[in-house]
């Protein structure tokens, strides 16, 4: 049986592509502007990658926050779902799941069986996503990707706006006018964002295992913030942007 | 899962009520024209002690109105814009700042220009009401004001004192009503309108009763258009009149299971004001065969709601069920005072925990599937405690989603997000889409 999952985010579509219930390609590209003809291809390009013909394949799921691009889906759910199915699939003893992307963050709690039991997603604001970090590390002239790590070699605790990123910004600028270490700028950062995000986990209620989902798990420092905040271990799948696009090839009709 | 279908149709009063409505404006706008006068204030002020100075007053209430206006969006924002440039903060009660706009822009929503009105008549049970009027006369280059304070604390504690407290209130209030008029006040008038008040709000309560039924014969949207009524004129004969043909008319569709929504299968209910100029959400739920069947705001807003023998929550018996017969002012405004006191949206103001109790007993014997919980960010007074419902509606099984959102603010609801969150929680509940075709 071959199932796939396609999940378009606000800043990149992931596909997963399972055959006989192993993932057999995973690969993304960037949403872009044309987002329609961006899954396309990368859909293509995934089958091309597995080698199977479309005709082969049973099932086509979809998801993201632009899910009804992809009008040649053969069922299309909601992220919650993909990432809670994705998850606890996963990782059975997972009961929470905290999936954080570009520009949405959301928490959801599930029971014994998977099911979700309830969830939060993040307003209209941009601090509990993604997009605030790499606006942050822009801000700081530090890539993306070392962002994290940097974050690491401080010990410091300076308190920064939780919940305005505009806000947030402008103390990043005074902070760095303050001449503040850069690595405790990124903390502080960090540790703002983990700060909403456990405002969310609590608010549905949290039940061990915790797993973080989404492309922002990529960043150590973030992780490290959340665990000191929820005082918890946190699960961190491989690949952890796929974990929505595969909880959909899961899901079929 | 199988799909029901129930037969459906518009309500056949539904017109006259859209008639009602505009009857209601137009007469508060044209009452100079005979010789009659105009006060304003809240949807909960006591209109029935006005009445008493002859059939030639019309109210405007104040937060209906700033809803009519919050359904127009270019009009609200620039009312809401209006506002700001006076320096008043954004975060206002939003009702207040469409009302406000409408009176600095000069713009009656209905058409000309605003309707000034003679004196202003309001009571204070929210953080914005008193100051409402006093803004609002302010802007009006002052417009005499009366306001009672209605603050007595929930009605399972009050005591003679606590009403004794409203009723010379309220005897003061019709002395400054002749002042202020210069009219010799009816007592007679008083006390038909004290009767029809009882009559209009237990009618309603007992209309939203029925729609205990399984399938709910109405939904929330309708019910908005209907409930409004009672906020407009609680205390005349023609909205108690009008409610009386509704509950005939609902008890029509219950004894034939005509349906609000064709596919009923998921029953909702949602909390606070809409945001009213997005309603179009109500109608999306359809899609999912998912009817909010409406909440303690549409239920308890106007309507008076007591416990029944059978434990049951169900229309409070009005007095002249009981047989009373009111012969004095005093007994009138007794009587008034103790009724409105009793008023479901008026308990939670001194604890949310009042509320939490109401909302559940609401979700279990209207049999519901779920709860919409609007975050209002436009109504400090009706959605403080709201998180705390939303916890205690959980822990009695209820699964709820919550929304962000402003009854008078389009600015602060996001559509896109909000319908997102609607699929969301449907998956959550193990429900498809079963008509994509429903337009919203």
């Amino acid at each position: 049986m071959i199932q796939v999952g396609i999940d378009v985010g606000a800043k990149f579509i992931k596909v997963v592509l399972i055959k006989d219930g192993k993932v057999v390609v995973k690969d993304q590209t960037a949403s872009g502007f044309e987002g329609k003809e961006n899954v396309k291809t990368l859909y293509d390009q995934v089958l091309q990658q597995a080698g199977i013909s479309p005709d082969e394949v049973d099932s086509i799921t979809s998801t993201g926050s632009g899910r009804k691009v992809v009008d040649f889906a053969t069922k299309s759910i909601t992220d919650v779902t993909a990432a809670a199915k994705g998850a606890t699939s996963l990782y059975p003893e997972v009961h929470t799941v905290i999936d954080v992307g570009a520009e949405e963050g959301r928490s959801i709690r599930c029971n014994q069986d998977g099911k979700i039991v309830d969830f939060a997603i993040n307003e209209k604001c941009a601090a509990g996503a993604g997009a605030f970090t790499e606006a942050m590390a822009r801000a700081l002239e530090i890539p993306l990707e070392k962002f994290g790590e940097l974050s690491l070699n401080s010990t410091k605790e300076i308190p920064m706006n939780a919940q305005c990123a505009v806000f947030a910004e402008s103390e990043v600028v005074s902070l760095l006018h303050a001449k503040t270490p850069k690595e405790d700028i990124a903390k502080a950062i960090n540790d703002a964002v983990a700060s909403r995000i456990t405002s969310m986990v609590r608010k549905v209620g949290f039940v061990k295992e915790i797993a973080l989902i989404g492309g922002v798990a990529y960043n150590i420092g973030f992780i490290k913030s959340l665990e000191a905040d929820l005082k918890d271990k946190i699960i961190v799948p491989e690949g952890p942007e796929y974990v929505c696009a595969y909880g959909a090839a899961l899901i079929t009709n | 899962m199988k799909i029901p279908t129930y037969k459906t149709e518009q309500l056949k009063c539904w017109n006259k009520a859209k008639e009602i409505r505009d009857n209601f404006y137009k007469n508060y706008a044209n009452a100079h024209e005979n010789g009659g006068l105009r006060w304003a204030g809240g949807a909960w002020s006591f209109g029935a002690i006005p009445a008493g100075l002859g059939n030639d007053i019309f109210p405007i209430t104040g937060e209906p109105y700033a809803a009519s206006i919050a359904f127009d969006k270019e009009f609200s924002l620039r009312c809401l814009e209006a506002v700001e440039r006076r320096g008043y903060a954004r975060d206002l009660c939003s009702y207040m700042r469409n009302y406000w706009g409408s009176v600095i822009l000069d713009e009656y929503a209905f058409g000309g220009k605003f309707p000034k009105p003679d004196f202003m008549w309001q009571d204070h049970i929210c953080c914005s009401h008193a100051k409402w009027y006093q803004v609002a006369s302010e802007l009006e280059g002052g417009i005499p004001t009366f306001c009672i304070d209605v603050a007595v604390g929930p009605y399972k504690e009050v005591t003679n004192n606590r009403l004794e407290y409203l009723v010379n209130q309220m005897h003061d209030g019709i002395e400054w009503l002749e002042k202020t008029t210069g009219r010799k006040y009816d007592d007679e008038n008083l006390i038909e309108a004290v009767y029809n008040e009882c009559r209009s709000t237990s009618l309603w309560a007992e209309i939203c009763d029925l729609n205990k039924a399984v399938p709910a014969p109405l939904d929330e949207k309708s019910m908005y258009s209907l409930y409004v009524l009672g906020t407009l004129e609680k205390h005349s004969k023609v909205v108690a009149d009008f409610y009386q043909e509704l509950l005939d008319e609902v008890k029509y569709r219950v004894e034939n299971q005509i349906a609000a929504v064709k596919h009923e299968r998921c029953r909702l209910m949602s909390d606070t004001q809409p945001p009213w100029g997005f309603l179009k959400i109500f109608r999306y739920l359809e899609k999912f065969g998912a009817v909010s069947v409406g909440s303690l705001y549409t239920f308890g807003l106007i309507g008076v709601w007591e416990d029944k023998e059978d434990g049951t929550w169900g229309p409070r018996t009005t007095p002249q069920q009981k047989g009373i017969k009111i012969e004095t002012r005093d007994q009138a405004l007794r009587i008034l005072a103790d009724w409105n006191l009793s008023k479901p949206e008026w308990q939670h103001f001194y604890s949310p925990h009042l509320k939490s109790a109401m909302m559940s007993r609401i979700a279990k014997e209207w049999k519901l599937d779920g709860v919409m919980l609007h975050y209002n960010r436009g109504c400090e007074g009706l959605s403080v405690g709201i998180a705390e419902n939303r916890l205690a509606l959980i822990e009695q099984g209820f699964p709820v989603m919550t929304f962000e959102g402003n009854m008078g603010d389009e600015r602060e609801f996001d559509q896109a997000q909000t319908t997102a969150r609607i699929d969301s929680f449907m998956e959550t509940l193990g429900i498809d889409i079963i008509d994509e075709k429903v337009a919203i």
